[in-house]
């Protein structure tokens, strides 16, 4: 037998250029702790698994195991983070699985590899440190869960498969952790799954996913058979050199587009995004890292991963118009609709759905850097602000900020690392998402002048440089109701809340230094270490990067995002009876709509699910019994009956002939069976007269 | 081993069970113990020698029949005993047996009524030596015997142990019993199929003299090499590849053929059903591929643009139609028809990726569906139901059995790391471009309709788990105790899951033997 | 020559022979009847052996064998009747009708 495993070479950088200067630059190869990288997903897979079989009789319950993984990849990912800023790091270890047979450019393989560089590395960082502390903080918030053990062994399993995703060197194992995302989201979306609802919430996610996904599949075809192959290097080589005539420049809007229809998937776009909301069905801990570093990035993942495709002017830079205006689209739509929420976890969920609508924006505008950069600093304050909502829900038992109220004076912890995530994605300066907000306006903005796409590619990137204003007004606003209605003012809830354990508040603090500080890891002018670092890729990133910051888009974000915070504090400050009152802004049309979610919801429910799953499916199953069956069915009959109208011929005709010639038969041997006496002489005699009557015949007539 | 190379190993593998069946029906019909005893060790040495020759299999020269005898049969017709292995049937040879033996350890404490494990234990062996059989005979005449030889023992199983319940037919207003009608509808359907196949075959056989020195030949290889060749004539080719056809589609079964399935799946024993899924409709595919494509290669391409849509047409077809279903073990007898519509699709693109895909695509079926049925069959018989809006909150009730049923059901949606995503995922691949001469817009259409078709998958599935796994448990079963997957059971399905994994993360455990025999094939059938 | 008059010698030991097979009631009688028919037979063969001049003789020859198979069927015939006589103490053929099962 061949060897079971062979490694396939490591491969060499291969265009060894950063995107402005475009000089020479070699990156590091990482040593071993590139070559070992591989351990990042596996180790959580591995575990997941343990937990499973073994969690239960655990002393931890399977909490320590899953802490485990995330706190291996946490270190893991955070040295290889602090190496990437310093050097860059480069490298693509894969596995050969199998050969599935041949294309045009000769042989197809699958291969499980592990790719190092700036973009996986800053995901590994991202899901292990934001994982570790959520995994934390679930200790705290699951205590007692009737499914404690096997929530922790799907957690890990979703983070694994995340893992999984980053890493992936090739399109296949690029979608095998994608769909482990999916399926373990579906998991814990669905946990609480004895509730009809819950389930259903989870079904949503898997099936809008799924959607995402068979588009996705379409993508990567469309990609691995015009290349021959499914690792990313061999595409971006094609990308690089192969020009308008290559086979992969011919199918390449489609399969950009494909490919972005999946990211719109994972990543909630506008109008796949109505799973995400519905989402908040799971543990808030799900919602926190399903919404910081895990899955919803996924789609943002994918397009950097394929950022210089999207680039190319030979290949996929038309499509780039659809995501811009896509991601357009969601920041300001999806921003509006979190204003009319009343459970505290869906605010957050909708103002994700706007905040991917920025990065899809920003590499939509060809503005990887800055797309890359929300994603990261997004992590930090939205997984603070799910975790804060979460803690307060643990305190007052209830999603609705109508139970709530006045919550500051109990919670402290809580309440001023709220203010700080909140502060921090209104883009405040100097928070997190301030840079990052800004560097994606000031993208935009950038873009509106070298659009390429296509003729409209300028005007649609001012359309969205302008609705991202207007959305960081909506966002700085909805935060602030949000920060109103749960913390000031008198409680309006039952019991006693209090501040939850110190298992749930530390994550809390940590998370609070990343969203302060994160968005100085890149500021025009200053540094450039996130650019860099994610900029360290085996194939150039052609990408705008501001060389100081633009401060007229700079004034007008924050700007925007002061006003938004002004009118929320005029509108909701003031202390109400109850909450309903204080959380009035009716306007005509407008109120229905948003909270209504634009009748997307009900569209796809009552215009195309129940639709298939009622009259078209049980059209077809009539179908096949009244119709394909009748012919069967009939067949069969009308054979019956045939065959009575032949065994009525058989009986009467055929039958009767042998009937007859039975009847006859019988009748002669009456007769003849009297000759038979057993006496010899008798027969002598017969057979005497017999030859003398032979012999006399022969006589007379032959005359012998 | 000189033994196992010249024939007598894979003959063993093959005739091995039918031996057991005679020795089954010798014990005394009291002595049970014994009888399972020998059952188990006749199939276990047929599969374990089936594994032994896996390993011995030569998988540097997979396109080659390997272990194979070439023996005079019937002379007067010049029908041989030629039997062999190349990388195409390994994996189904060793998927049958596998799940032969399976089935006789999930049966050790799981008999359907009327109790008579005698009957029972040797019907699956004789089936087990009729499907072993169709996968390795390099005869036509031989491959027809082995193939017919299924009917028999699947026939009994269905119209002795099947579903007592009665059922109105639509239309007609009859009322019948589903066993009976499902037995005489498997029956009488792929007998119809098989006799215009029997046709085909006899039309290759006296024509195929004017081509080999005036030797009429039932040998698939000889006849592969006058396909090749390109000589049997347009209207000839016809007529026989739509005899093939029809005969190999009902089996498959394709639509619109496929009506047999969910009534004789729904009405089959346990075992009947996982059998049938699992190996019984690999048989179609398989000749699909062993005979059609090889020897009429020419034919193979002008009808394959129709078998792609009726491919394809099932897939959706058979999703929407499981979306209505509130018989559990219909709606997954119903899924079998959508994933076998996958494997149909890679094998019409005439590709060495699209017929990679049918392989793996069979074997991943056979191994999720053996399992899903298993799992429908111990439910209702626990249950004493199969109507899903009673079912519900079984994960509460049960978790062993739900979590496995969870598993399965992800499974057989396509989840990558399991073994059912490589068939699907490499259909739709190979759909994009078909071999050279089909029409690329027509199969890059059924390509989206697939991925389509993949979506609703997902929908029907998580539906099912949805009614029976989450909720709670409805009031009538407050008062039983339910007993959670017994040992029996595990013994029968824990080898499925591992199974299913290795194959997910692993695909080159079937890849590794098939990959190289498709390449040969389709070069050797179509040129370059 | 003067062969009718042997002939109608064989002629009529012939009918006697038959005459005695088909009316004798003593199975002994029947068989002596048909020692009579092979007499008849034999004189036959000589007769018309000599009649024709047969170089090999064959007629006599002939006359030889049939006068040694009936020696022995006489032998086994008497046996035979000596059996059926001692079962049924009767040697009287109308009441042998086994033939008819």
């Amino acid at each position: 037998m061949t060897t079971l495993f062979a490694t396939i070479a490591t491969k060499a950088p291969l265009i060894l250029a950063t995107a402005e200067e475009g000089e020479a630059k070699a990156f590091s190869d990482g040593g071993i702790l590139a070559s070992g990288a591989w351990l990042i997903p596996v180790v959580p897979l591995v575990l997941a698994f343990l937990i499973v079989f073994f969690g239960k009789r655990s002393p931890l319950k399977g909490w320590g195991m899953a802490v485990t993984a995330l706190g291996f990849v946490a270190v893991y990912g955070t040295v290889l983070f602090l190496m990437n800023l310093g050097e860059g790091i480069t490298y693509e270890g894969a596995v050969w699985l199998a050969d599935i047979g041949t294309t045009a450019f000769g042989t197809l393989s699958i291969e499980w590899g592990w790719m190092v560089d700036g973009l996986s590395i800053m995901m590994y960082f991202l899901v292990g440190v934001v994982g570790l502390l959520v995994f934390i903080y679930a200790k705290g918030y699951m205590e007692g869960d009737i499914r404690y053990t096997w929530f922790f062994a799907s957690f890990t399993l979703f983070a694994g498969g995340m893992l999984v995703l980053v890493s992936a060197p090739n399109l296949i194992q690029l979608i095998v952790g994608w769909e482990l995302v999916g399926v373990s989201s579906w998991l814990l979306i669905g946990h609480y799954w004895e509730d009809h609802e819950n389930s259903s919430a989870a079904i949503k996610a898997f099936l809008t996913n799924k959607v995402g996904d068979a588009a996705l599949f379409i993508g990567a075809i469309i990609v691995a058979l015009t290349v021959g192959s499914f690792r990313f290097t061999d595409i971006m080589e094609v990308v690089a050199s192969g020009g308008p005539d290559s086979p992969l420049a011919t199918y390449a809007f489609w399969a950009g587009l494909a490919l972005f229809i999946g990211a719109m998937g994972k990543s909630a776009q506008f109008p796949l995004h109505v799973w995400l909301p519905d989402a908040m069905a799971g543990p808030t801990p799900v919602s926190a890292l399903m919404h910081a570093a895990t899955m919803v990035t996924a789609g943002v993942y994918l397009i950097g991963r394929m950022f210089p495709f999207y680039l190319a002017h030979d290949f996929a830079a038309d499509v780039r118009l659809i995501i811009i205006l896509i991601g357009g689209a969601t920041l300001f739509l999806m921003g509006l609709v979190a204003l009319v929420q009343d459970d505290i976890k869906r605010v957050l969920a909708y103002s994700t759905v706007s905040q991917l609508g920025y990065m899809t924006a920003a590499m939509g505008a060809g503005a990887y850097t800055a797309g890359l950069f929300h994603l990261f600093t997004h992590a930090f304050f939205k997984g603070l602000l799910f975790l804060g909502a979460g803690s307060v829900i643990h305190a007052v038992h209830s999603n609705n900020m109508s139970d709530m109220g006045g919550l500051r004076k109990y919670m402290p912890y809580t309440f001023w690392t709220f203010v700080i995530g909140s502060l921090a994605l209104a883009g405040i300066f100097p928070l997190a998402g301030f840079w990052s907000k800004d560097e994606i306006l000031a993208s935009l903005s950038y873009a509106s002048g070298e659009f390429p796409a296509a003729e409209g590619g300028a005007g649609a990137a001012n359309l969205v440089l302008a609705l991202g204003i207007v959305g960081a007004f909506v966002t700085a606003f909805y935060m602030t109701r949000a920060v109103y209605l749960t913390f000031f003012g008198k409680y309006k809830g039952h019991g006693h809340p209090h501040e939850s354990p110190r298992v749930m508040t530390y994550p809390l603090v940590g998370l609070a230094v990343g969203a302060a500080f994160a968005g100085l890891l890149n500021v025009p002018g200053v540094t450039d270490l996130f650019t860099k670092a994610v900029g360290a890729r085996f194939v150039a990133v052609l990408d705008h990067h501001a060389e100081s910051i633009d401060y007229t888009i700079a004034v007008l974000g924050g700007g925007a995002a002061l006003l938004g915070i002004l009118l929320g504090y005029r509108l909701f400050a003031k202390d109400a009876p109850t909450q309903l009152e204080r959380d009035r802004f009716s306007i005509p049309v407008l109120y229905p709509l948003l909270r209504h979610k634009y009748y997307i919801d009900d569209f796809y429910m009552e215009g195309i699910i129940k639709p298939v799953r009622g009259p078209v499916a049980r059209g077809v199953d009539w179908f096949n019994g009244h119709v394909i069956d009748f012919v069967i069915n009939g067949a069969g009959i009308l054979a019956r009956a045939v065959g009575k109208v032949v065994y009525a011929f058989d009986q009467g005709a055929i039958d009767g002939a042998i009937n007859a010639s039975g009847a006859a038969t019988s009748l002669w041997s009456g007769v003849l069976r009297r000759i038979q006496t057993g006496r010899v002489q008798q027969y002598a005699t017969l057979i005497i007269a017999g030859t003398v009557l032979l012999v006399g015949g022969l006589v007379l007539f032959q005359q012998i | 081993m000189g033994w196992l190379e010249n024939g007598w190993g894979l003959s063993l593998v093959v005739f091995l069970p039918l031996v057991g069946a005679g020795a089954v029906l010798a014990i005394p019909k009291a002595n049970e113990q014994a009888q399972k005893m020998s059952a188990l060790v006749f199939a276990g040495a047929s599969f374990v020698l089936s594994v032994v020759l896996a390993f011995q299999f030569d998988y540097g020269r997979s396109m080659d029949f390997q272990f194979g005898t070439d023996l005079s049969w019937i002379s007067a017709i010049n029908s041989r005993y030629i039997i062999g292995l190349d990388g195409i049937s390994l994996p189904l040879l060793v998927l049958s047996t596998f799940m032969t033996v399976l089935s006789i350890v999930y049966s050790w404490e799981h008999w359907p009524e009327p109790h008579n494990p005698k009957a029972f234990l040797s019907l699956i062996l004789v089936l087990a030596t009729g499907m072993a059989g169709t996968f390795v005979a390099l005869d036509l005449i031989l491959f027809f015997v082995f193939f017919e030889v299924v009917l028999l023992p699947m026939y009994f199983m269905i119209g002795i142990w099947g579903d007592r319940n009665q059922a109105k037919l639509p239309v007609f207003r009859r009322t019948i019993e589903m066993r009976l009608y499902a037995s005489i509808k498997f029956f009488l359907f792929t007998l119809f199929g098989s006799a215009f196949m029997l046709l085909g075959f006899l039309a290759l056989y006296f024509r195929s003299g004017n081509f080999n020195n005036g030797v009429n030949t039932f040998s698939m290889e000889v006849l592969s090499e006058i396909g090749r060749m390109g000589v049997w004539g347009g209207t000839f080719g016809f007529w026989v590849f739509a005899a093939l056809f029809l005969g190999f589609a009902v089996k498959v079964p394709m639509f619109p053929f496929h009506t047999w399935l969910p009534d004789a799946h729904t009405a089959a024993p346990t075992v009947g059903s996982v059998l049938l899924a699992a190996i019984l409709l690999k048989l179609g595919t398989y000749a699909f591929v062993r005979i059609s494509i090889p020897i009429l290669p020419d034919e193979a391409h002008s009808w394959a643009p129709a078998i792609g849509i009726l491919a394809v047409i099932g897939i959706i077809y058979a999703a929407l139609a499981c979306l209505a279903q509130t018989d559990m073990k219909r709606l997954i007898a119903f899924s079998s028809v959508g994933h076998m519509g996958f494997v149909m699709l890679g094998i019409a693109t005439l590709t060495d990726i699209g017929i990679n895909a049918a392989i793996i695509g069979m074997v991943a079926h056979g191994v999720i569906t053996g399992l899903l049925f298993f799992l429908a069959g111990s439910m209702s018989h626990r249950y004493h139901t199969r109507e899903m809006a009673r079912l519900g909150g079984n994960q509460k009730l049960m978790p062993i059995m739900g979590g496995i049923l969870g598993f399965t059901a992800m499974a057989s949606l396509g989840l990558p790391g399991l073994a059912g995503f490589w068939g699907e995922f490499m259909s739709l691949l190979a759909a994009f471009n078909p071999i050279d001469g089909l029409s690329d817009n027509l199969f890059r259409t059924l390509m989206v309709i697939g991925a389509v078709g993949t979506v609703l998958a997902a929908g029907y599935l998580l539906w099912m788990l949805q009614k029976v796994n989450f909720g709670e448990p409805g009031e009538e079963w407050a008062s039983h105790t339910f007993h959670d997957v017994d040992g029996f059971e595990m013994a029968a399905w824990a080898p499925l899951i591992v199974t299913i994994i290795a194959i997910g993360i692993f695909p080159r455990i079937v890849f590794g033997a098939t990959n190289d025999a498709v390449v040969s094939l389709v070069a050797s059938a179509f040129g370059g | 020559m003067l062969i009718n008059q042997f002939l109608i010698l064989g002629g009529a030991l012939f009918s006697l022979g038959v005459y005695g097979v088909l009316t004798r009631r003593n199975a002994v009688m029947v068989l002596l009847s048909v020692e009579l028919m092979l007499a008849a037979v034999s004189i036959n063969f000589v007769v018309f052996d000599r009649f024709l001049a047969d170089q090999l003789a064959g007629g006599q020859i002939f006359a030889l064998f049939v006068i040694a198979v009936a020696a022995a069927e006489v032998g086994i015939g008497l046996a035979i009747v000596l059996l059926i006589f001692r079962n049924r103490r009767s040697a009287n053929v109308d009441e042998l009708d086994l033939l008819k099962l």
